[in-house]
């Protein structure tokens, strides 16, 4: 038998909040992902809005490309505030 | 890191304490021991609904009813969570059941013994439930993430779990004498099945060494069953309950309760499939997943015509 895609869940907690990524589960459509993200991951009050995607639209990058992705912010410490030297003096700066 | 293999790279960051994540590199040993021991979970909390949906209808007013009925519906949901960290380390939904259907997949014995009364759902809420959050507190720490994700998301809502079969034992053992010696009976059929739900010696356990190096286990089965005891003696002595041990003494000098054999011929012939209610609980998993087939056909087929008709529409319209 066919069976039923894999979709990914995202809730968003309260208003005002990022939608976060909570887990997945098999639906048939988007509607019953829907209905079935509210059964799965909401029993508690757990999100005001509930996105789902089909994983497989979801591009993740590889973890073998983390060095060349990610080192390259390591150095850049100019881009934090804290590299700036200001005299104690200087106040709500 | 330059000249490191997958390999070493990986036990490396295990002992780091990094999580493994889906994509990472994983030793295929590893890949194989969560995916055994993650969907052995997801089966447990999916049988682990049947001694227990069988007393809905029974329960003795709405309060309980809800509360279990809530419980139960908590353990499908745990049992999702769990499936879909498993299916992450590529394994699908359909081989996972087929698994357990075909008792390839094991789940915990303790779901192959029966609830006869009423008091046997405060004895499963208070000591299986409870003997599952020692082991899912620490498995919340476990090496992959999906897997410690899903078990955070689970420890938040076993609480009640526990804590509703307590009130049930409190009220049983403050009643009147028969609803007291309910509650001594049920004790006594559930407290060595819930120590044997930590599994074996560690001496005997075939997987611990490796889990607890992969640290896919924190803990060892013996550690965690002396945490669960020691726990629990005073919860049985405050109802006013005996604990059917009569070996079991707290030991001042190790600060922990000694506790007499536990009857492992018992525990390996129930894991065989010689427990009281193996048959049964298969039967009716196998029962349920049959049955709903047309559910999921119809559930497809909905699917396939309605983005048909999209698609129509959107031709016509362009």
């Amino acid at each position: 038998m066919e069976s039923l895609p894999l979709w990914e869940v995202f809730i968003r907690s309260k208003q005002g909040l990022h939608h976060k990524h909570v887990g997945s589960l098999h639906a048939a459509d988007a509607e019953m992902a829907i209905e079935n993200a509210r059964d799965v991951y909401c029993r508690r009050n757990e999100g005001v809005s509930i996105w789902v995607v089909e994983s497989k639209y979801v591009t993740a990058s590889n973890p073998e490309d983390s060095e060349s992705l990610y080192d390259p912010a390591k150095d850049k410490i100019y881009r934090h505030p804290t590299f700036y030297d200001l005299p104690d003096e200087v106040t709500h700066i | 890191m330059k000249n490191l293999t997958f390999e070493e790279r990986f036990e490396a960051r295990v002992k780091a304490d990094e999580k493994i994540e889906p994509r990472d590199w994983m030793p295929e040993a590893y890949r194989k021991t969560l995916i055994r021991q993650i969907s052995q979970h997801a089966h447990s909390e999916i049988v682990g609904m049947l001694p227990e949906g069988n007393w809905i209808t029974r329960a003795p007013n709405l309060r309980r009813k809800v509360a279990l009925l809530a419980k139960v519906q908590d353990e499908a949901g745990h049992g999702l969570y769990l499936y879909s960290a498993a299916e992450t380390l590529g394994i699908d939904r359909e081989t996972l059941l087929e698994q357990l259907h075909t008792g390839k997949a094991k789940y915990s014995s303790i779901f192959n013994y029966p609830a006869i009364s009423w008091a046997d759902i405060g004895a499963i809420g208070w000591l299986v439930d409870g003997a599952a959050i020692m082991n899912q507190v620490m498995l919340c720490r476990t090496s992959y993430g999906p897997y410690a994700r899903a078990m955070v998301r689970i420890c938040k809502e076993e609480s009640f779990h526990q804590r509703q079969g307590y009130e049930i034992m409190l009220t049983l053992s403050r009643g009147t004498e028969a609803q007291k010696a309910m509650a001594q009976d049920s004790l006594n059929r559930w407290w060595w099945p819930s120590l044997m739900m930590f599994g074996p010696n560690d001496a005997e356990s075939t997987h611990s060494a490796q889990s607890m190096a992969w640290k896919i286990k924190r803990k060892g089965n013996d550690e965690l069953r002396q945490q669960f005891i020691d726990v629990t003696v005073p919860q049985a002595e405050f109802l006013g309950l005996t604990i059917p041990d009569p070996d079991l003494k707290w030991n001042e000098e190790k600060g922990h309760y000694d506790f007499g054999p536990i009857n492992w011929e018992e525990f390996w012939e129930v894991v065989k499939g010689n427990g009281p209610c193996n048959r049964e609980r298969l039967q009716a998993r196998v029962k349920a997943h049959e049955e709903g087939a047309w559910v999921r056909e119809a559930a497809i087929a909905h699917a396939k015509k309605v983005a048909e008709r999209k698609q129509e529409t959107l031709s016509k319209a362009s």
